[in-house]
C-alpha cells in the first residue's frame, strides 16, 4: 500500500490518495498540470512538504537511495552515464526474458547506446526500472517513443508487474492505454483533485 | 652565498627593452604604448612594495605578523579563485568552499613543509612560511578552481544522467562517480604534466631563483624536488577536498541533486 498525505507538489493544493498493491493508478492532467512533479516528489528526488507511505513507513524513515530501491521513478526519456546499455544494470541482473518481453536483443546491451533508437532507449529505459524489482513503479509516459507494436509488449509488461503485486502510478498522454491499464485514475486541476474508480480494463 | 646586486642603473637598463617595444608601438600606431607602460608601471610598484613589506616582516620576531601576511595571502588567493570561476556558476557556498578548502590544505601543507621538513628556526621564520605557502596557495588555487568548475558544469551538463542514477537508488556519490572522476583527473593532469618535464622543458622559478643568488645547483635541486612534492601534494589534496565538499552542496542528506544551491537552475 502506498499512502500519499497532504503532498505539496508546485502550485497545486495538498495531495491526499492511495494505491494498493495489483493496482494501477492514473494521474491525469493537462500538461503543466504537474504530473511529472508529482511522481518526482513521491520518489523523494523534489523536496516536498507532506508524507508519503509505503507500507506504514514514511520516506523520510530511510536512507533517500533506499526509499528509491523500492519506489521508483522512471522518465520518459531515460538518461544514460556509460557508453553501452549493459553498464546501466546490475552485473547480476537476468535481463533476457525482461528485454524479449519488450521485444529487444541481448545484443542491444553492448551496442553504443547512441547507435540506439529512441524508441530502445525507451523499452531499456523502463527495464532498467524495473529489474531490481522495486515495489512501487512510477512511470512518466513509458510508451511515449513506441510504435504501437512495441507499447503493445510495453504495456503487457508493465501488466505483468501489476499482476505480481507491484503498485504502478502511470502518467500517459494515450487514454485508451489509461483505460487498458488503470484499475483508478487522479485528476489534477486547479480547483483540486477528484479520485474516481473504474473496474479493472485488464 | 654571493650574488650581484642590482643597482636603480641596471634596472633601468633592463626596462630599456621595454622602451624599445613602446617605440616600436608607437611607429606602427599599435596602440600598445599606454599598456605597456601602465603594466610595467604596475609590475615595478607592486614589487617595490612586496619587498618593502617582506623586509619589515622579516625584521619582526614574533609570529603574529607571520600569521598576519599569511592571512593576507590566503583571502587574495580566495578572491582570485571567485573571479576564475565562470560566472554563471558562481554561488556563495562554491565561494565558502573554495575558501575553506584554501585556507585548510594551504595552510596545513605550508606549515607540515616548513615545520616538519625544512624546520628552520625560529619555525615561524617568515622568509621560509612566506614564500611557499605563495607558492602552495597558487598551485592550490589553480587545482581547486579546476575541480569546482569541472564538477559544476559536468553537474549540469549531466543532470539528467545524475539524477537517473538517484532514482535508481544511488547515493550522491555513487550518482556523481563520472562526473567527480572526471573533475579530480581534469585538476590533477597538470600537477602530473608540471612534475613530469620539471627540469627539462623549463627550469623552475624557485630553482633559477635560488641558483641565481648563488645556492650550488645541486642544493636547489633537493629545495625544488621538496617543492614539487608539497606543491603536489598540496594542490592534490585541495583538488579532492573541492571535489567531494562540492558534492556534498550540490546535493542534500537526502541524496536529491540541489542544481537550485547554484543559483543557476536552468531546465
Amino acid at each position: 500500500m502506498l499512502r500519499v498525505d497532504y503532498l505539496s507538489v508546485g502550485g497545486l493544493a495538498p495531495l491526499s490518495f492511495e494505491a494498493a498493491a495489483h493496482e494501477c493508478l492514473a494521474i491525469e492532467g493537462p500538461s503543466g498540470s504537474g504530473k511529472t512533479r508529482l511522481l518526482r516528489a513521491i520518489a523523494d528526488l523534489d523536496a516536498a512538504a507532506g508524507y508519503v507511505y509505503l507500507e506504514g513507513v514514511e520516506r523520510r524513515e530511510m536512507p533517500g537511495p533506499e526509499w528509491r530501491r523500492r519506489v521508483r521513478y522512471a522518465s520518459a526519456e531515460p538518461a544514460w552515464w556509460g557508453a553501452k546499455a549493459r553498464e546501466h544494470f546490475p552485473a547480476t541482473a537476468k535481463l533476457d526474458r525482461l528485454l524479449s518481453a519488450v521485444g529487444l536483443e541481448s545484443v542491444l546491451l553492448d551496442r553504443p547506446i547512441s547507435e540506439l533508437s529512441t524508441g530502445e532507449r525507451q523499452r531499456l529505459g523502463l527495464v532498467r526500472a524495473i529489474a531490481d524489482e522495486p515495489r512501487v513503479l512510477l512511470l512518466d509516459e513509458p510508451t511515449s517513443a513506441l510504435d504501437a507494436q512495441a507499447a503493445a509488449l510495453a504495456e503487457e509488461l508493465i501488466k505483468f508487474q501489476i499482476l505480481l503485486g507491484r503498485i504502478v502510478i502511470l502518467v500517459s498522454h494515450d487514454s485508451q492505454q489509461l483505460t487498458r491499464l488503470a484499475n483508478a485514475r487522479l485528476q489534477l486541476t486547479d480547483a483540486g483533485t477528484a479520485r474516481s474508480r473504474e473496474s479493472a480494463a485488464a | 652565498m654571493s650574488y650581484v646586486q642590482l643597482s636603480a642603473t641596471d634596472l633601468a637598463l633592463a626596462a630599456f627593452l621595454l622602451v624599445v617595444n613602446g617605440a616600436i608601438s608607437l611607429a606602427f600606431r599599435l596602440g600598445l604604448a599606454v599598456s605597456f607602460g601602465v603594466a610595467a608601471v604596475r609590475m615595478a610598484v607592486q614589487l617595490a612594495a612586496v619587498g618593502f613589506v617582506l623586509n619589515f616582516i622579516f625584521a619582526q620576531t614574533s609570529p603574529l605578523w607571520t600569521m598576519l601576511i599569511a592571512l593576507v595571502m590566503v583571502l587574495v588567493a580566495g578572491y582570485e579563485l571567485v573571479q576564475r570561476q565562470e560566472r554563471r556558476l558562481r554561488s556563495w557556498l562554491i565561494y565558502g568552499l573554495g575558501n575553506a578548502t584554501l585556507l585548510l590544505v594551504g595552510g596545513l601543507a605550508t606549515l607540515y613543509a616548513v615545520v616538519v621538513v625544512v624546520h628552520p628556526s625560529p619555525w615561524y621564520a617568515p622568509r621560509y612560511i612566506v614564500p611557499i605557502l605563495g607558492m602552495v596557495l597558487g598551485n592550490t588555487l589553480t587545482s581547486v578552481s579546476l575541480a569546482l568548475q569541472t564538477l559544476t558544469e559536468g553537474a549540469e551538463r549531466e543532470r539528467a544522467a545524475i539524477e537517473a542514477r538517484i532514482a535508481l537508488g544511488a547515493t550522491r556519490f555513487e550518482a556523481f562517480a563520472t562526473v567527480l572522476r572526471r573533475a579530480l583527473r581534469t585538476a590533477i593532469t597538470p600537477l602530473l604534466n608540471v612534475m613530469s618535464v620539471a627540469g627539462i622543458v623549463s627550469l623552475p622559478g624557485m630553482m633559477t631563483g635560488q641558483i641565481l643568488a648563488g645556492v650550488d645547483p645541486g642544493e636547489a635541486a633537493k629545495y625544488q624536488i621538496m617543492i614539487m612534492f608539497v606543491l603536489t601534494g598540496a594542490s592534490g589534496l585541495g583538488a579532492f577536498a573541492a571535489a567531494f565538499g562540492g558534492v556534498l552542496l550540490l546535493t542534500d542528506a537526502r541524496h536529491r541533486l540541489r542544481l537550485d544551491r547554484l543559483g543557476a537552475a536552468r531546465a
